[in-house]
C-alpha cells in the first residue's frame, strides 16, 4: 500500500503553492508524469506572502503533520517581494513552533519555479520522508 | 478521461453527493468538450446553481473555459472553480485508492471555497498602447514591423549599436542559398523608416514594473558620443584613431577601432565610440577623432539617457550566442587556431567579410584544401556539455560544406554528423543535393577528440556505421557549436517576471498550445531566446508574438482580476502596515483613519491579509474564513 517506505506511517501534508511558480512547477510534475506520493494536499495562493502563521497553525491543529509552502526563487516573484515576506514569517513561525513543542521541521518553505517540475517532485519525496520520519503530529484535534 | 486510469472519479462524484449544500453531481469522461461544457449549462439552469466545481485538470488550463459556460447559463463566473485532479493528483500518483482519496480532499476543499464565494465584477482598466520590443534581430524586426503595420507605436531596443542580429553575419542562407544581407537589410531600413517605430539601439531595458497593458519600463541609452543626424559616414575618425580591439561582428577576425561601425549597413548608419576601448574621454585623452570630423558629429559630452515610458505589451527576442570555443577543450577550441565556430566560417565566406569571400586559415591566411566539419560540437551531450539539439547546425553545415567546396574548386570536405535533422521546407532535399551530388563526406560518427600533429589538425573519432576508428587530417576544422540562450537573458527574466528553463531558454505558457506567450500575460516570446530556431521559424514566431501584443493593444479596456484585496473598514485600526506592505502602492489611508485599497492597483497578492492583525484586509474570495474552511475540508475523514 505504502509508496513513501521507511516506517509505514502515511503523513498528512497540505501545500500552499503560489500560483505562479510553484502551483505552475507542480502542474508541469503532471505533465511530464513524474511520480511522487500521494500525501500532499495542494492549495493554490496568488503569492507565498499570502500565507501567514494563522493558516499554518490551522492545518497542524486540523491534525496535518506538516506543511509544505511554495513560493518563487528569490528576485523571481511575481509580486515583487512576497516570497522575502514569507521566508521572514517562516522563521518566526519556526521559532514559535519550537517554543510550543512543535518540531519545527514539520513546516518548510521551498522556492519552486514553473519550469521545474522536477524540483516539486523531489521536494515532494523528501519532505513526506522527512515528515514521516517525525512521525505523527503532537498537535491537532485528536490529541 | 486520462483521469480515470488513477482516480475512480465516480467514487469522487459519489463523494461530494452528501456534501454541505451540493445538490447535483455527475461524473463525464470529457468535460471539457462540448456536450460537456453543455452539462454544466444545464446543470446550473435545472438546479439554479450558485457554484461550480469542476474536477478535472489545471485551473491554467480550463478555467476560462467553464467560466464562460457558467456565464452563457447566466451564473457570475466568479462563481465556477476548477479542482484540480489531473495534473496535482492522477498523473503523478499510480496507487488508485491513495489518488482516489486525494482526489476527493481536492475536490472537497474546492466545494469549499465556491460555498464561500461571492459574484464579482470584472475591473476593467485603460491601458498603455505602446509595444516594445527588446532585441532587434531578425525575429524582433519581424515583431517591430508587423506591431508597426497595424498602427501601434513601438519602441524596439537593441543592446549592440546596430540592430541585425546573427542574420547580418551570415552569407547565404539554407536551403535557398539567398544572401542573408541582401534579404535582411531591407528590412533593417523599413525599422527605421516606420513612422511608428522608435529605434533605440546601444540601449539597455534596466527596469520593469507594473503588469499587462500598464508596464512602467526603464530605458537606459548608451551614448555614442557620434549624432547620427551630423555623422556622414566619410569614416575618416576610424582612420585616426589609435585605439583597437577584436571585432566581435567579424567574430574577432579583423579588429576594429574604438570608433567604429559594426558593418556597412549598420542601422542607424551612424559610427559609435565604444567609451571601454577609447583612450579615454573622462578626462579627455586623444581628440584625434574629433579634429578630424568636418561634419562635427562627435560629441564627448553626450551622456546616458534614461527613458521611463508606459507601455501596455512586451516582446522578448533577445536571441542566442554560440557556445564559446574555450568551452570545447577537446577539440582544441580556444587553443588551436584554425578549429572555428560556425559564425566565424560565416564571416569567412561573407562576400563583405574581412577576406572578401575567400576562405583562408587564420594561422597563415592559406587556403585551406581540406576542411573537416564537426556537427553537434557541445550539443545534444549531456554529460559535458548541453544536452539539447541546436536544430539550425545540421542545416547550416550543409550548407558550409557546399558553400566551400564551390569557393575552392579542389578542396575537400568532411561532415561528422551523429544524426541529421532536416525537418524544414525543402531541407531533406538540400540535404541529399549536397552528399549525392556535391560529392561531400558525411561520416557518422561521433568526434572525441582533435589535435594537431606535424602542421597538420587531425580529428579523431569513430564512425559509428563501421564501428572503425578514424583519423581525418585536415587543414582546417568548424565545429557546428552549441546554441546557447543569450548570457543577458537570465537577468532580464528577472527584471521581466518571466521564467526561464533550466538550460535558461524563456520559458513558454504552454508547450503547444501558447508558445509565444511567456507565463507573465502582456509578455511575448520571439526567436531562438526561447529555443534554438533557424530564421524562418524566428520569423514566424516574431509575427505570431506580434498577432499576441496587437490583440491586446487593440482592446478598448482589460479586464483586471476582480479577486483582489478589500478592506472591513468597521474593524480597521488604521494601523498602516498593509499600506507598507503592499509592492503596489495600492492601499492608502482613508480621511476617516481607515485604509483603503485602490482596486484597479491592486494584483491580488494578498500579501496585505497576512500582515493585517485584525484581519480587516481580506481578499476576495480567498478569505481567512475561506482558507480555513478549505484547510479543514483538505484534512477529513474521507
Amino acid at each position: 500500500m505504502s509508496d513513501t517506505g521507511g516506517n509505514g506511517y502515511e503523513p498528512k501534508i497540505v501545500a500552499f503553492l503560489c500560483r505562479w511558480c510553484s502551483y505552475a512547477g507542480a502542474d508541469l510534475a503532471g505533465v511530464s508524469r513524474l511520480i511522487y506520493p500521494p500525501n500532499v494536499i495542494p492549495m493554490r495562493v496568488n503569492c507565498s506572502g499570502r500565507v501567514d502563521a494563522g493558516m499554518v497553525t490551522e492545518v497542524l491543529a486540523k491534525g496535518a503533520d506538516g506543511v509544505l509552502i511554495g513560493g518563487c526563487h528569490p528576485g523571481d516573484c511575481h509580486y515583487v517581494n512576497g516570497n522575502y515576506k514569507t521566508r521572514r514569517r517562516v522563521q518566526l513561525l519556526k521559532a514559535a513552533l519550537e517554543q510550543a513543542g512543535v518540531n519545527p521541521e514539520r513546516v518548510h518553505l521551498e522556492w519552486i519555479s514553473a519550469s521545474e517540475g522536477g524540483k516539486f517532485q523531489k521536494t515532494v519525496e523528501g519532505f513526506t520522508k522527512k515528515v514521516q520520519e517525525l512521525g505523527p503530529s503532537p498537535v491537532g484535534c485528536d490529541d | 478521461m486520462n483521469i480515470k486510469r488513477t482516480v475512480d472519479t465516480e467514487a469522487v462524484a459519489d463523494s461530494l453527493r452528501e456534501y454541505d449544500d451540493v445538490v447535483f453531481t455527475t461524473d463525464y469522461d470529457y468535460m471539457c468538450s462540448d456536450p460537456g461544457q453543455r452539462m454544466v449549462r444545464e446543470a446550473i439552469a435545472a438546479h439554479r446553481l450558485d457554484g461550480v466545481v469542476v474536477a478535472a485538470c489545471s485551473p491554467s488550463m480550463h478555467e476560462p473555459t467553464f467560466r464562460s459556460a457558467a456565464i452563457d447559463a447566466g451564473m457570475n463566473p466568479y462563481l465556477c472553480e476548477m479542482a484540480n485532479i489531473r495534473e496535482q493528483c492522477s498523473w503523478v500518483h499510480e496507487d488508485r485508492a491513495r489518488a482516489t482519496e486525494k482526489a476527493i480532499r481536492i475536490s472537497q476543499l474546492t466545494v469549499e471555497k465556491v460555498r464561500g464565494n461571492v459574484p464579482l465584477e470584472p475591473i476593467l482598466v485603460d491601458h498603455s498602447e505602446k509595444c516594445l520590443v527588446i532585441g532587434g534581430g531578425i525575429s524582433g524586426i519581424q515583431a517591430a514591423l508587423d506591431v508597426a503595420e497595424s498602427g501601434f507605436d513601438v519602441i524596439l531596443v537593441e543592446k549592440e549599436p546596430s540592430i541585425g542580429g546573427h542574420m547580418a553575419q551570415l552569407s547565404e542562407t539554407f536551403p535557398t542559398l539567398d544572401c542573408s544581407q541582401c534579404i535582411l537589410t531591407p528590412k533593417m531600413v523599413e525599422v527605421s523608416r516606420h513612422p511608428n517605430i522608435t529605434l533605440m539601439t546601444y540601449s539597455e531595458v534596466e527596469e520593469v514594473s507594473g503588469y499587462i497593458g500598464n508596464f512602467r519600463v526603464r530605458i537606459r541609452k548608451n551614448p555614442t558620443y557620434v549624432d547620427p543626424e551630423k555623422c556622414n559616414l566619410c569614416g575618416d575618425c576610424v582612420d585616426v584613431c589609435p585605439q583597437s580591439v577584436p571585432s566581435v561582428f567579424e567574430q574577432g577576425l579583423v579588429e576594429r577601432k574604438a570608433i567604429y561601425i559594426p558593418f556597412r549597413q549598420a542601422i542607424p548608419s551612424s559610427y559609435t565610440l565604444d567609451e571601454h576601448t577609447c583612450l579615454g574621454l573622462h578626462p579627455l585623452r586623444c581628440e584625434e577623432c574629433f579634429k578630424v570630423c568636418e561634419p562635427k558629429a562627435i560629441d564627448f559630452d553626450m551622456h546616458p539617457e534614461i527613458i521611463e515610458v508606459d507601455i501596455g505589451a512586451i516582446i522578448v527576442a533577445t536571441g542566442y550566442e554560440l557556445l564559446p570555443l574555450t568551452s570545447l577543450p577537446e577539440y582544441g577550441g580556444g587553443r588551436i587556431p584554425d578549429v572555428i565556430d560556425g559564425l566565424t566560417f560565416e564571416r569567412l565566406l561573407s562576400a563583405s567579410g574581412p577576406t572578401g569571400g575567400e576562405v583562408r586559415r587564420l594561422s597563415d591566411g592559406k587556403i585551406p584544401k581540406k576542411i573537416v566539419f564537426v556537427q553537434c560540437a557541445g550539443s545534444r551531450d549531456p554529460e559535458l556539455h548541453n544536452s539539447w539539439c541546436s536544430k539550425m547546425c545540421c542545416m547550416y553545415t550543409a550548407k558550409h560544406s557546399l558553400l566551400y567546396s564551390h569557393a575552392v574548386p579542389d578542396s575537400e570536405a568532411v561532415v561528422f554528423y551523429i544524426d541529421i535533422r532536416a525537418g524544414g521546407k525543402g531541407y531533406e532535399e538540400f540535404i541529399q543535393h549536397v552528399i549525392e551530388e556535391e560529392r561531400i563526406l558525411y561520416i557518422r560518427g561521433k568526434v572525441a577528440r582533435i589535435y594537431q600533429e606535424n602542421g597538420k589538425i587531425v580529428v579523431w573519432g569513430v564512425d559509428t556505421l563501421s564501428n572503425e576508428r578514424m583519423e581525418v587530417e585536415a587543414d582546417m576544422v568548424v565545429l557546428a557549436t552549441s546554441t546557447e540562450p543569450h548570457p543577458t537573458a537570465k537577468a532580464l527574466a528577472q527584471r521581466l517576471k518571466i521564467s526561464c528553463g533550466g538550460e535558461g531558454f524563456y520559458k513558454e505558457a504552454h508547450p503547444k498550445l501558447r508558445p509565444v506567450d511567456s507565463l507573465t500575460a502582456g509578455i511575448f516570446l520571439a526567436g531562438a531566446g526561447q529555443g534554438p530556431k533557424d530564421i524562418p521559424e524566428a520569423v514566424a514566431q516574431g509575427s505570431g508574438a506580434a498577432a499576441k501584443a496587437v490583440a491586446l493593444l487593440s482592446k478598448e479596456k482589460l479586464i483586471h482580476p476582480p479577486e483582489v484585496a478589500s478592506i472591513n473598514e468597521v474593524i480597521c485600526g488604521g494601523c498602516s502596515v498593509c499600506v507598507s506592505m503592499c509592492p503596489y502602492e495600492a492601499i492608502s489611508i482613508s480621511e476617516a483613519g481607515v485604509a483603503e485599497v485602490n482596486e484597479v492597483l491592486c494584483e491580488g497578492c494578498g500579501t496585505c491579509v497576512s500582515a493585517c492583525p485584525t484581519g480587516a484586509a481580506q481578499l476576495k474570495n480567498l478569505t481567512d474564513v475561506q482558507l480555513f474552511q478549505m484547510i479543514e475540508a483538505a484534512l477529513l475523514d474521507v
